[in-house]
């Protein structure tokens, strides 16, 4: 059989457990995957999809609390679920390799870049170390790091997340592997950062015709990279076609779901004629210990009623402006007003009343519910303090709260956060902030953990919330398809500066600020076609300058 | 590397204060006692004039605060006042004594770290094997037994049934190494019985701890043999809480062999603090006790600049 028709990767009837504590519950249930050599393949799906487990068990690797329990897994003629631990160590790192999320939390903090870089070809005695690191050189030029003769000997915590997945990348062609699993290599990154990855990993993947597993929960981002995509939900194939075929069109209900899901979009309300805004904040700057200035001269408005959307990049300081609004970090200057009156810069120096009206929404349900405290203690906390509710007249609010967050009273009043789902988790977060009875809420990247189809359920509701209870929101997120369906307005800030703002259908219609033109530019496009030309667009040199300025 | 240094100075100047309240304590302790030094030294048999003449020769006439500073700037320079019972200089009575105690100490040690280290990454290697469990028995057990009754039953094994260490540990001066070595082997062997089974425990603990992290996945996902995975990938970012418990018991192993020293009759510092204790001779008890704060202190500091040192984060600033 001529080489480029075999199949690289067969894997039929997978079947992977997982252990809840008690049981063990089937969360890959028979799924077929057959890869050949050069191609590559988008698994896609929502969280608990499963899309991350058939990418490990593609190794013969299962994780710490699960176990392949049937299927094979047939890697070039070797069978991965008989074969035993020495073979399947031999073939990791040498023949396939692993590209995580995280790259700043997959390099070990201890040891030079280019130290874990040599670790496989070194212990595969596939080169000398001073090749194997002339070898990590010229994969870091080829994958336009700054500096690539220097970087590797940096450590992981002296280089920036782009940077440091691209070198995650480059170690995985060490040895030059005839498999890569890329396990979401981009989700963490900012979308100016991930346009430098996506390119050059297809790059990488392209020239030396390395077959790959891309795993992600963007459809955009998978259209890019992948030569056929495989959806899953919940541990089963839904549907597999060639990219384009199945970006023109899904055959399926639920991939069809899938991409619909950026569809809502609420019409632009404009400000109220003649009325003060709500919330005024008026040439801040900010600084955390050690001086270094992360708000600049920032000024914004947020009028009644409406959203105002503020998008950066990471460390543009966008979630410093709302600490400074909620009184946790009192500005070096400037101040900030509430319904016309200035409020006193230091949260403690508030008035209950003041502390009532500005509540905040969190990304991380997880983290910011406690996960001890029941769900009618956690709503029903904030109620008793501002408004003094006791007995009866509590427990009324709370039910009623559940009912404004769509969730049954009955079924939720006594729960505690971790028996809940993620959408479920930050719609407790929502009741909590409206316990307070406030009428100025602010959401920090409130849906960025979650999945989409649930994320514009959060959105639905608070945009319902709004119309129902009058809010105003103070909107942060770095997701332009957010800003894009419930904004208003749209402050967009860079290193601590306001660089633009203004009507959220002005903002998206050109002409823009440079900035804004390269941070909506960036948002991947459901066309397989978008990276080649929005790169031939910018001159595939100007990539790394473009997030580097 | 400046940051480092500055990190240690500023250690050290907290560590001087602590042990200068520490030196306040240890003196007016002391003084709180009941009873008068003088008349307890001469016992009940002593008149009037003698037990006068006595306060006035130790200076007991004179306020606590006065008798303090004296005392104090003697310490600074080393000499912490004579003897009450010999009447000799306690510097000297105390140095050879010390000197023994740390060299017990070392010998300790220089077993004790490196076996509990390796023993640590070992069953944390076979963590949930029987040698894991074995090992974690045993070492309990070790920890759980009081010291001089883990000395008596080596002495009962060692020196009486079988006669290969001697059962006494005196010293003389005219022995070689060799034989210093050969006799005090029994009581350095019961202080690694003692410390070794804490130091092993946080070594697993603290190596177990990291193999949650994304980056042990990894380094299995690269093909690293589990060896490597644990020793080269865990223990490096291991070593803070590591060298925390190896500071905490080489302190022990100084300040905590009181009854190790009687049981084998180690002319050590304990030996003499006990004795000092017994026959209220305070200048001795004193200056025992700021030697103790300031190992101490000395060895918690090590810790800390240990810790910086071995965290990548801190030496290599970005």
């Amino acid at each position: 059989m001529p080489k480029a028709k075999r199949a690289l990767l067969e894997i039929s009837g997978l079947k992977v457990e997982g252990n809840t504590g008690e049981e063990w519950v089937d969360i890959v249930k028979g799924v077929h995957l057959t890869l050949r050599r050069g191609e590559v393949m988008g698994l896609i799906g929502e969280s608990g999809a499963g899309k991350s487990t058939i990418g490990a068990a593609a190794m013969g690797y299962a994780r710490d609390g699960t176990r392949i329990s049937d299927g094979s897994i047939d890697f070039d003629g070797i069978e991965l679920t008989t074969a035993s631990e020495g073979e399947k160590r031999a073939l990791r790192g040498s023949r396939i390799a692993y590209v995580a999320q995280s790259a700043a939390a997959s390099f070990n903090p201890a040891h030079r870049i280019i130290d874990q870089h040599t670790e496989a070809p070194l212990h595969y005695r596939i080169k000398k170390r001073l090749e194997a690191q002339e070898d990590a050189m010229d994969l870091y030029e080829r994958l336009r790091l700054p500096n690539p003769r220097e970087i590797g000997f940096r450590y992981p915590h002296q280089v920036s997340g782009g940077q440091l997945q691209r070198a995650m990348t480059a170690m995985a062609m060490a040895c030059r592997p005839d498999l890569i699993i890329f396990d979401e290599p981009t989700t963490a990154l900012d979308v100016t950062t991930q346009i430098e990855v996506l390119a050059a990993i297809r790059d990488i993947v392209d020239q030396f015709d390395t077959a790959a597993i891309y795993i992600t929960h963007d459809l955009a981002v998978v259209a890019q990279m992948a030569d056929t995509i495989k959806v899953l939900l919940r541990g089963r194939e839904v549907e597999e076609a060639p990219t384009q075929e199945m970006l023109d069109g899904p055959k399926e209900d639920y991939t069809k779901s899938l991409w619909a899901v950026r569809s809502f979009r609420r019409p632009q309300k404009s400000r109220p004629n003649g009325s003060e805004p709500l919330v005024s904040v008026r040439n801040v700057d900010a600084a955390y210990t050690g001086g270094v200035k992360v708000l600049d001269q920032v000024s914004f408005e947020i009028y009644k009623g409406m959203t105002v959307a503020v998008v950066g990049e990471s460390g543009s300081g966008k979630s410093t402006a709302a600490r400074v609004i909620t009184g946790l970090l009192p500005p070096t200057a400037g101040e900030v007003l509430f319904g016309g009156d200035p409020l006193p810069p230091n949260y403690r120096n508030r008035s209950r009343d003041q502390l009532r009206q500005v509540q905040m929404i969190y990304q991380m349900a997880d983290t910011a519910l406690n996960p001890k405290v029941r769900v009618n203690e956690i709503i029903g906390r904030p109620a008793q303090f501002y408004s003094g509710l006791h007995g009866v007249k509590l427990k009324h609010r709370v039910d009623e709260l559940l009912d404004l967050i769509e969730l049954e009273p009955s079924r939720f009043y006594d729960r505690y956060p971790p028996e809940l789902s993620g959408g479920q988790k930050q719609r407790i977060g929502i009741a909590r902030a409206l316990a307070a009875d406030p009428t100025f809420i602010i959401c920090d990247e409130v849906t960025s953990a979650l999945d989409q189809l649930v994320a514009e359920g959060i959105l639905k509701l608070l945009d319902r919330l709004q119309e129902d209870l009058d809010l105003s929101y103070m909107f942060i997120t770095h997701d332009l398809a957010t800003v894009r369906s419930i904004a208003d307005e749209v402050v967009v800030m860079r290193n601590g500066l306001v660089v633009e703002q203004g009507g959220k259908e002005e903002m998206f219609r050109p002409p823009h600020h440079p900035y804004t033109d390269l941070l909506l530019s960036s948002v991947p496009e459901m066309d397989s076609n978008w990276l080649t030309t929005l790169l031939e667009e910018r001159g595939v040199d100007n990539i790394g300058d473009a997030a580097t300025v | 590397m400046r940051d480092i240094l500055g990190l240690v100075l500023k250690r050290l100047g907290l560590g001087l204060v602590t042990l200068l309240v520490i030196s306040v304590i240890i003196f007016f302790m002391v003084e709180l006692l009941p009873g008068d030094l003088a008349q307890a030294v001469l016992g009940q048999g002593a008149t009037q004039e003698t037990v006068e003449a006595l306060r006035q020769e130790l200076g007991l006439d004179r306020p606590a605060v006065v008798r303090y500073l004296d005392w104090l700037s003697g310490a600074v320079v080393g000499d912490f006042g004579t003897s009450l019972i010999s009447g000799d200089s306690v510097g000297d009575a105390i140095s050879d004594r010390f000197l023994n105690t740390l060299f017990l100490a070392a010998y300790a040690a220089v077993i004790a770290v490196p076996l509990a280290i390796c023993l640590g990454v070992l069953v944390a290697l076979l963590r949930n094997s029987l040698f894991d469990r074995i090992a974690n028995v045993l070492t309990l057990t070790s920890i759980s037994s009081p010291e001089f009754f883990l000395g008596y039953i080596l002495i009962f094994y060692l020196a009486v049934k079988t006669g290969l260490f001697p059962a006494i540990s005196s010293l003389s001066g005219d022995m070689t190494f060799g034989e210093l070595l050969e006799r005090t082997f029994l009581p350095a062997l019961t202080l690694v019985l003692v410390v070794t089974a804490h130091m092993m425990r946080m070594t697993r603990a603290a190596i177990i701890n990291l193999l949650a992290s994304p980056y042990i996945e990894m380094a299995r996902l690269k093909g690293a043999p589990p060896w490597k995975v644990i020793a080269r990938h865990a223990l490096p970012n291991a070593w803070a809480p590591i060298i925390n418990v190896v500071a905490l018991n080489l302190a022990y192993l100084i300040t905590g062999v009181v009854l190790v020293e009687v049981v084998f009759v180690y002319p050590g510092i304990g030996q003499l603090l006990v004795d000092a204790v017994a026959k209220r001779d305070f200048p001795i008890v004193q200056a025992c006790c700021l030697i103790f704060a300031a190992t101490f202190i000395l060895l918690n500091l090590a810790a800390d600049v240990g810790a910086i040192l071995t965290n990548p984060r801190l030496r290599h600033p970005k």
